[in-house]
C-alpha cells in the first residue's frame, strides 16, 4: 500500500482548517444513511431490487458494479433525484424519502461535474451557499477555492478549465455546503488514468479530514478498493456482497464477486468427505483440501462446489522438482500454455485437466528460467487460500464486464 | 509522407503536385462560394444600392426620376410618418413580448416534458406554415368578428373593459383595433419565437437542473438562476426573429386593423404601389432599416449574449 500522500503536483486539498466548526455537532446528531427495502422499477424493468443498506456515518462507502447494475439509481434515490418505487431512505433519524433534493442535507458530485456553464468558478462554488440565503459568501468561497488551488481561476468559466480542475470545482461546490453525506457519481470517470489515481488519493484524504460520509459509485474495482472502507458489490439490481475491500477479495461469496474483484481460478469439484475442519474434495483425479469455514456452499458429502483460488496465491514448480513441494498443500498438475512478463510479476496461463486456463501470478524474485510455455508444472498453494462457492452459478459471471471496463 | 532523404529508388515524387493544380486547389473554396456571393450581389446588394439611389431622387412618374441628392426626402418622410413608425415599434414590441410569454412555456414543455410527443408538437408548431400567410391572417378576421364567440367571451369576462382602458380596443369590438393587429402579429410570428427558444432550451444539460436542485435551489429558483440564463441565446434570437419582421409587416394591419392602426409597412406599401412616390417609399424603408439596426445592436449589447456559451 502506498502511503496516503498525494503524488507530486497534486493540490493539498483540504487542510484541517476547512473543517466545519459545526462538524462535531453534526456528527452527534447525524448518523448513518439507512436504506430500507428500497427499490426502483421503470415499467417492467427493475433497476434496483428491494435492498437494505446501512452506510455508517463518516465512512467512505463504495457502490461497485458494472454499468446498469443499479448503483447509480441507488445513489440518485439517496440524493432525491429519483423517487424509490418502494422503501425508505433515512439520514440519521430523519426520514427523507419524501423530501425533494433541495431539502436534503446531501450534495452530489455529478459524473460529468454538471458545472453551470454561465456562471464563473466563484459563483459555481457559491451557488449552494447563496441558495441557503447566506449573504457573505466571499470568505468561504475564497477559502474553498484556495484549498483546491483554484483561487486564481475564480473568474474563469468552467469551459476554460481542464477536466481535473473542473472535477475539483465540482467537489468544492458540493463540500462547501458541509453536507451530511457527499454522493459521488463516478466522479473520476472522465479523467485520464494518472489524474484519476491522483484524485483517488486526494478524495480519500479529504474524506478522512472532513469526516463526512462519502458514498462513491464506481465501476472500477481498483478505485473502490483503494478508496473505500466498505464496498457493496452490486449486480443486476442487488447487492451481491458487502464488506471491507480485503474481505471481499479474500472471501468472495459468489463467482460474480470473485471475478469482478480481481481474477479468480475456478475448479469444479465434488465433496468427498470431511476431516476435522477441512473438507476433502475430488477434482478430476486429484484431491484438494478446503477449510469448511471458507465454503459458502452446502457441505454435504457428494455435493458439488466451485473451488476458487486467486492467481497470486499459487506457486509454480517444475514437474521435475515436484518432490520438493511441502506436504499439505493443494496441488494440481498442468502445462504452461503462455507466460507474460509484467515487471513486478510474471503471469502464466496453465492448462490443466481440471481447469482450462489457470492463471498464476508469480513475483519476479527467484525466477525459475525453466518455466516456459510447454513445460509440465505443478501448481500448489496453501489450502487456507482456497474458497468454496455454490456450484449452481455461472462461473463466468462478472468476467466479461471487467474486460469491457478495462478496455474502456 | 514527405520527401525521402535517402537514395531511394526514383519513384514518383508524391508531394509536389504541378503548381497549376495546387493553385486550383486553393481556389476551390472561392469557386464554391461564388453562387452564394452572386446571389447576394444580385438580390441584396444591387437592390439596396438601387433603393438608396431612389431615395435621393426627385421627379414624377410622368417626367421620370433623377438623382438630385435630395436628402430632404428623409426628413419629410420622418416628420410626416413618425406616428406610424412609433406604432410599428409598439405593435411589434407588444407582439414580441406576447410571443415570448406564450412561446416560452411551450418551448419549455417541448424541450423538457414532452417525451415521445416532442416531435408531434414540433410539427404542430410548424403546421400553420402549410397554409398561406394571407389565409391564416384572414381567418383571424372571422375569429375576432364582431359579436363572435371570442369577442362575446372577452366581453362577458370584462377583458375588453381592461383593453379599452389600455387603449387597444374600442367599445365592444376587437376587429379594426390595435389589439387585433397585435393578435395577428403574435399569431403569425409565434413559431419564429418558439423554434429558437426550443433549440436553446433543448441544448441545456438536464443534469444542470439536477445539480441546481441538489444545491438547494427550489424549482422556481432553478429556473431563474439556471434555465433562463442558459436559454438567453434563444430568447435573443427569438425576439429578433419576431420583432424585425413584425416591425416591417403590413398585412396584419391591413387585414385586421383600420386606418388608425396603419404601421410603417402600410405606408411604404401605399407609397410604392398606390401613390407611386418611390423616393419617399425608399427613404422610409431605409429609415426603418436603420432604426431596426440601431435597436437590435443596442439590444444585443444590453442582453450580453455574446458572453454565453
Amino acid at each position: 500500500m502506498s502511503p496516503p500522500r498525494a503524488p507530486e503536483g497534486a493540490p493539498p486539498f483540504l487542510p484541517s482548517t476547512s473543517l466545519d466548526p459545526t462538524m462535531t455537532s453534526a456528527q452527534e446528531h447525524g448518523g448513518d444513511v439507512r436504506l430500507t427495502g428500497i427499490s426502483k422499477t421503470y415499467g417492467s424493468f427493475t433497476a434496483v431490487r428491494p435492498l437494505d443498506l446501512t452506510v455508517p456515518q463518516g465512512s467512505f462507502f463504495a457502490l461497485l458494479g458494472a454499468s446498469g447494475c443499479g448503483k447509480t439509481t441507488t445513489l440518485r434515490m439517496i440524493a432525491g433525484l429519483e423517487e424509490p418505487s418502494s422503501g425508505t431512505v433515512h439520514l440519521g433519524e430523519q426520514d427523507v424519502t419524501a423530501l425533494p433534493p433541495y431539502k436534503r442535507p446531501v450534495n452530489t458530485v455529478f459524473q460529468s461535474y454538471a458545472l453551470f456553464p454561465h456562471l464563473d468558478i466563484f459563483e459555481n462554488v457559491a451557488f449552494g451557499l447563496r441558495r441557503r440565503g447566506i449573504k457573505s459568501v466571499k470568505g468561504q468561497v475564497g477559502e474553498m477555492l484556495d484549498l483546491v488551488q483554484l483561487g486564481e481561476q475564480a473568474r474563469k468559466k468552467p469551459h476554460q478549465l481542464s477536466g481535473g480542475q473542473q472535477q475539483r470545482v465540482a467537489v468544492a461546490r458540493a463540500l462547501i455546503n458541509h453536507p451530511k453525506v457527499l454522493l459521488l457519481d463516478e466522479p473520476l470517470g472522465a479523467l485520464d488514468l494518472k489524474l484519476r489515481r491522483q484524485m483517488q488519493l486526494e478524495l480519500k484524504r479529504i474524506q478522512t479530514e472532513v469526516g463526512i460520509t462519502f458514498i462513491h459509485v464506481t465501476h472500477d474495482q481498483e478505485e473502490a478498493m483503494t478508496m473505500a472502507d466498505q464496498v457493496a458489490v452490486m449486480n443486476a439490481g442487488r447487492v451481491e456482497q458487502l464488506g471491507a475491500p480485503a474481505d471481499l477479495y479474500e472471501n468472495p461469496r459468489t463467482t460474480f464477486v470473485a471475478n469482478f474483484l480481481g481474477t479468480s481460478n475456478f475448479i469444479a469439484a465434488e465433496i468427498a468427505g470431511r476431516s476435522g475442519d477441512d473438507l476433502t474434495l475430488k477434482a478430476g483425479d486429484g484431491k484438494l483440501t478446503l477449510p469448511a469455514e471458507r465454503c459458502t456452499a452446502p457441505t454435504t458429502t457428494g455435493g458439488k462446489v466451485i473451488l476458487g483460488v486467486r492467481p497470486e496465491k499459487i506457486s509454480l514448480t517444475h514437474a521435475d522438482d515436484a518432490g520438493q513441494i511441502p506436504e499439505g498443500r493443494n496441488r494440481i498438475t498442468g502445462r504452461i500454455a503462455d507466460s507474460s512478463f509484467i515487471g513486478v510479476s510474471t503471469q502464466y496461463v496453465v492448462h490443466s485437466p481440471v481447469c482450462d486456463a489457470f492463471e498464476v501470478y508469480a513475483q519476479n524474485i527467484e525466477r525459475d528460467t525453466r518455466l516456459v510455455p510447454g513445460v509440465d508444472v505443478v501448481l500448489h498453494w496453501n489450502p487456507a487460500h482456497t474458497f468454496g462457492l455454490d456450484a449452481a452459478q455461472d462461473i463466468e459471471a462478472g468476467v466479461e464486464k471487467v474486460e469491457e471496463d478495462a478496455s474502456a | 509522407m514527405t520527401t525521402t532523404l535517402t537514395d531511394a529508388p526514383p519513384t514518383k515524387e508524391p508531394d509536389a503536385p504541378p503548381r497549376k493544380a495546387r493553385r486550383r486547389g486553393r481556389l476551390v473554396p472561392y469557386w464554391l462560394l461564388l453562387p452564394g456571393i452572386l446571389w447576394l450581389v444580385v438580390f441584396f446588394a444591387l437592390p439596396l444600392v438601387y433603393q438608396a439611389s431612389t431615395s435621393v431622387q426627385t421627379g414624377s412618374l410622368e417626367d421620370g426620376f433623377k438623382v438630385t441628392w435630395h436628402f430632404a426626402t428623409y426628413w419629410d418622410a420622418l416628420s410626416d410618418y413618425w406616428p406610424q413608425f412609433l406604432r410599428s415599434v409598439m405593435y411589434a414590441g407588444s407582439a414580441t413580448i406576447l410571443c415570448l410569454l406564450l412561446g416560452y412555456p411551450l418551448a419549455y414543455l417541448i424541450a423538457f416534458r414532452a417525451g415521445r410527443w416532442r416531435n408531434l408538437i414540433l410539427v404542430l408548431v410548424i403546421a400553420p406554415f402549410f397554409t398561406s400567410f394571407l389565409i391564416r391572417t384572414l381567418a383571424w378576421k372571422t375569429i375576432l368578428a364582431d359579436g363572435g364567440p371570442v369577442v362575446g367571451a372577452l366581453n362577458s369576462l370584462h377583458v375588453l373593459d381592461v383593453t379599452s382602458w389600455l387603449g387597444v380596443t374600442e367599445g365592444d369590438r376587437v376587429l379594426a383595433t390595435p389589439l387585433a393587429v397585435i393578435c395577428g402579429l403574435t399569431y403569425n410570428f409565434l413559431p419564429f419565437m418558439i423554434l429558437p427558444l426550443y433549440t436553446s432550451l433543448e441544448r441545456i444539460d438536464g443534469r444542470l437542473h439536477e445539480a441546481a436542485g441538489d444545491l438547494y435551489a427550489r424549482p422556481s429558483t432553478t429556473f431563474r438562476k439556471v434555465t433562463f440564463p442558459l436559454s438567453m441565446p434563444g430568447v435573443v434570437s427569438g425576439t429578433l426573429l419576431t420583432f424585425i419582421p413584425a416591425a416591417g409587416d403590413y398585412v396584419n394591419a391591413d387585414l385586421l386593423g383600420s386606418t388608425d392602426t396603419r404601421m410603417v409597412g402600410n405606408v411604404i406599401q401605399t407609397q410604392f404601389l398606390r401613390i407611386l412616390d418611390y423616393p419617399t417609399a425608399a427613404a422610409l424603408s431605409f429609415i426603418l432599416m436603420a432604426a431596426i439596426l440601431v435597436m437590435v445592436t443596442f439590444y444585443i449589447r444590453k442582453s450580453g449574449t455574446e458572453d454565453l456559451v
